[in-house]
């Protein structure tokens, strides 16, 4: 059984780190991060989403794909053909270790699509990849993208987070932001498409906890064309974002307002017009509200965002150090990157921090 | 003829050592089933007259009273039942067609009862409705697909009319005229108390219950009963009744016996007169017909409520709710074949129609395929028994479910079923005097916010031991449900899966 014929809940230890000034720094950083939570994880799933690491590149879409065999890669890479200009492609530089068993082929390829298929398809250039990811995912047999944003990319594999990192020598990156998870699973994954971060586009989520909403969520966002094929809380959780900051245009603080909304004796005391907004978003988007334990880190081109579930019912903690905000599950996540913290809290449920560039706003 | 004599189906068992002969029995029975005796100072019964409401029994000061089912039987035979045998004795004499009253009787699987629901273990907590907050409130409308801001960036409210429930659950509709003022009183009272809703049927609206219109549904049905701007004007939304799940497919009949006083006032009909509401509306031939009535109703209320179309759960019921949700309605009801009735032809009621968990399933689906489950939100009744019908109910996909019957069984409704008869003992189902008064509306709203105050606990019991602390979270969530004893048939229609997957 792969991920995707069953339902897989994890527990599960998340970081994250960002350099407000867009300063680079190597990926070693989050990875010393994530590895004194070994404990919470159990080698069944690591990975790492990284941004700014491909400047060179940053006007295409960095596709990064598992294939289970050579079959798959010729049918993707001749729906690629079809439908992009692959600008430049190779395998992801690798490490062999021992930790890391079993991996599937691994490429990534740059691309932008073509002007024609493009105007065929009278959709906007994002939601046209987005599109052909979900095509290739659900229908070429094999093959699986699971990274397609620009400027960024997403490393995981079966295995505990710090093995991942080097077995992708993420040392070798730098960004302005990381991301990490370990996943504590119920069930064996048996196969890399199910560990995390997810991500479509430029936006990725790593999340810790077990939505109780899982199937309403699911339920409510297959109605706008996504397709939940891993059946993970991680996953409805990217599509909600999506929807709700692409598709939908809410800012990032309106969609904590409406993922972990206040509840209505905290919206009741509000003065009018932030109660009636809130009063809005509840009622207008009430089926993409996520219930039961979470803590997330969504990253996207330019910032990321930490957002606990309403009850805080999984362990966040943020702490800052003069352009660098940090997010872990457990404080000495932090501390073991940087001791000398300006500022360390602990979010409450349902308050959202968004870090972003200096140079932009979101 | 002999043959039309049928032996009761129920006997009066009276206790004599208990018995004081103080005749409560005899005055609390419409159905004139007891006498007494003056000759020997004793109570006796006529079992016939019967119709097992146990209002004498519960009235009895010494508990001397009981009611049985008769062993009296035909010759057993697994084809031809006693009901069967009896009903074509009674048809045989009279040439009518059989009247009941509520919901089908028949022994039809109850999918609510071959479902069940999950719990947090370990790796999610569940949670304390003691201790933390949890969230039972909904809202009832069409959403915009789209937000729209103003000039300094903020959202803008263009959010079609829409109603608030404090719980998921709203009275569902039953006229003045085939229940009491004192029940209809008590019933809008226990509404607005709770913040919820009820409906007013196709009776009108009494001028007196005219100040609790903010949680009133008024109803427009085939007769047009009391209908006017006024009306329209006077309730939080609009219904229009298309079918009723205890008689798909026909339409309604209070016999002019009921058209009384106040009655005829409100349903605009002059006394003594049958109110026959014909089985279409004779301005709806079709679904675009429908879509005109919809909007001829909000501009007769300046856009400013939203609009429910009550269907009955025919076999085609998801098209046809596909069909509404493009039709400018707001909120569609669907009413389950057991559903409640003040009378309907018998073999209407019992043959016709479908269980409400199967067309809710169906239409939840249906509308989230066609990407118009937004445009309308989905109120299922007939019939919900209890808190966990309701949570099932919204799991499966439901935004609110319309109780009925229950409502009436909390006023004192021992589902006698014989509500086409007038005599209602408890002071429901009945327009006399002397009967109405039994029904004590101030008692009776206690009652009904007793019930729903106690289902809102369980409600909130249920999800937060499955995690969840909102009730939007549980809408559709049918991974909390699974199915037992179903075939894959019933498991796919339901969109559960089978307990153990």
């Amino acid at each position: 059984m792969r991920e995707g014929m069953f339902r897989n809940i994890s527990g599960c230890a998340i970081s994250g780190i960002i350099s407000r000034s867009g300063k680079r720094f190597s990926g070693k950083l989050i990875i010393d991060s994530i590895s004194v939570m070994h404990e919470r994880s159990n080698g069944l799933g690591g990975g790492f989403t990284a941004y700014g690491i491909y400047p060179e590149y940053k006007d295409y879409y960095a596709f990064h794909i598992f294939y289970d065999h050579r079959m798959a890669k010729k049918e993707c890479e001749e729906f690629l053909e079809e439908h992009f200009d692959i600008i430049n492609l190779s395998k992801i530089p690798t490490t062999k270790i021992p930790e890391i068993k079993d991996e599937p082929l691994i490429w990534r390829y740059f691309v932008t699509p073509l002007p024609t298929k493009l105007t065929d398809s009278q959709l906007d250039e994002r939601e046209f990849v987005a599109k052909c990811v979900f095509r290739i995912n659900t229908g070429i047999d094999g093959a699986y993208i699971f990274s397609s944003g620009k400027n960024m990319g997403v490393f995981k594999a079966v295995g505990f987070p710090e093995d991942v990192g080097r077995f992708y020598r993420l040392e070798e990156y730098e960004g302005y932001s990381f991301t990490a998870h370990g996943r504590y699973p119920t069930n064996t994954p048996g196969w890399w498409g199910g560990a995390h971060p997810f991500a479509l586009l430029d936006y990725s989520v790593v999340h810790n906890g077990e939505i109780s909403s899982y199937d309403a969520n699911r339920r409510a966002i297959e109605m706008y064309g996504y397709k939940c094929t891993l059946q993970t809380d991680t996953e409805v959780i990217t599509y909600i974002i999506d929807y709700l900051h692409r598709k939908i245009g809410l800012t990032l603080k309106e969609i904590c307002s409406v993922i972990a909304a206040p509840f209505w004796s905290t919206i009741e005391g509000k003065p009018q017009k932030e109660r009636e907004e809130l009063e809005y978003l509840r009622n207008v988007f009430d089926s993409k509200l996520i219930t039961g334990p979470f803590s997330i880190i969504v990253g996207f081109e330019g910032g990321i965002m930490a957002l606990n579930d309403r009850l805080k019912l999984r362990s966040m903690v943020v702490g800052e150090k003069d352009d660098m905000v940090y997010v872990a599950s457990e404080e000495a996540a932090i501390r073991v990157i940087q001791n000398d913290l300006d500022k360390v809290w602990a979010p409450k449920g349902g308050e959202g921090v968004i870090v972003t560039l200096e140079e932009r706003k979101v | 003829m002999a043959v039309d004599y049928i032996y009761p189906d129920y006997e009066i068992i009276r206790d004599y050592d208990r018995c004081i002969a103080c005749r409560v029995c005899e005055r609390q029975c419409a159905n004139e089933a007891h006498e007494y005796l003056s000759d020997s100072k004793k109570m006796i019964a006529d079992n016939a007259k019967c119709v097992n409401c146990h209002r004498c029994v519960s009235l009895c000061p010494t508990r001397a009273l009981k009611i049985v089912k008769s062993d009296h039987t035909f010759k057993e035979n697994a084809n031809w039942t006693g009901k069967s045998i009896k009903e074509i004795y009674k048809q045989a004499g009279s040439g009518g067609v059989l009247l009941s009253s509520m919901g089908n009787p028949e022994n039809y699987p109850v999918y609510f009862d071959k479902i069940l629901l999950n719990a947090s273990q370990v790796t999610n907590p569940s949670i304390d409705p003691l201790r933390e907050p949890m969230e039972t409130r909904v809202f009832l409308g069409a959403k915009p697909d789209r937000i729209e801001r103003d000039e300094k960036g903020r959202l803008k409210k263009n959010l079609p009319p829409h109603i608030m429930l404090s719980m998921p659950i709203m009275f569902s509709a039953m006229s003045y005229g085939s229940i009491s003022y004192n029940a209809h009183e008590s019933l809008a009272r226990a509404a607005a108390h709770l913040g919820i809703l009820y409906n007013t049927g196709e009776g009108g609206l009494h001028e007196d219950l005219y100040k609790y219109g903010k949680h009133t549904i008024v109803q427009v049905a085939s007769g047009r009963f009391g209908v006017h701007t006024t009306y329209l004007n006077s309730g939080a939304a609009i219904e229009i009744k298309m079918g009723q799940g205890a008689k798909p497919g026909i339409g309604g009949h209070l016999p002019g016996a009921k058209i009384v006083g106040d009655i005829s006032k409100t349903r605009m009909i002059p006394e003594g007169s049958d109110a026959i509401s014909p089985a279409p509306h004779h301005d709806i031939y079709s679904i675009e017909d429908l879509k005109q009535l919809v909007y001829s109703l909000k501009e007769a209320t300046g856009y400013t409520k939203p609009v429910i179309v009550k269907i009955a759960a025919v076999h085609n019921v998801s098209a046809i709710a596909s069909g509404i949700a493009r039709s400018g309605a707001d909120i569609i009801a669907i009413d389950g074949f057991r559903g409640g009735t003040g009378a309907a032809p018998t073999r209407i009621r019992d043959h016709v129609g479908l269980p409400i968990e199967l067309a809710l399933a169906s239409v939840d689906k249906r509308l989230r395929d066609e990407g118009v489950r937004n445009n309308v939100s989905l109120v299922v009744g007939g019939s919900i028994r209890s808190s966990a019908d309701v949570v099932k109910a919204v799991a499966l996909g439901a935004d609110c479910v319309y109780i009925g019957t229950a409502a009436l069984i909390a006023l004192g409704c021992h589902l006698c079923r014989s509500c086409q008869t007038g005599k209602c003992n408890w002071g429901i189902a009945t327009q006399r005097e002397d009967l109405v008064k039994r029904l004590n509306p101030n008692l009776g709203y206690k009652r009904l916010i007793n019930l729903l105050t106690a289902w809102q606990h369980e409600i909130k019991e249920m999800m937060g031991g499955m995690g969840i602390n909102s009730i939007e979270s549980l809408k559709g969530n049918r991974l909390m449900l699974r199915g037992v004893g179903l075939n894959e048939k019933e498991l796919e229609i339901l969109g559960i899966k089978h307990a153990g997957e």
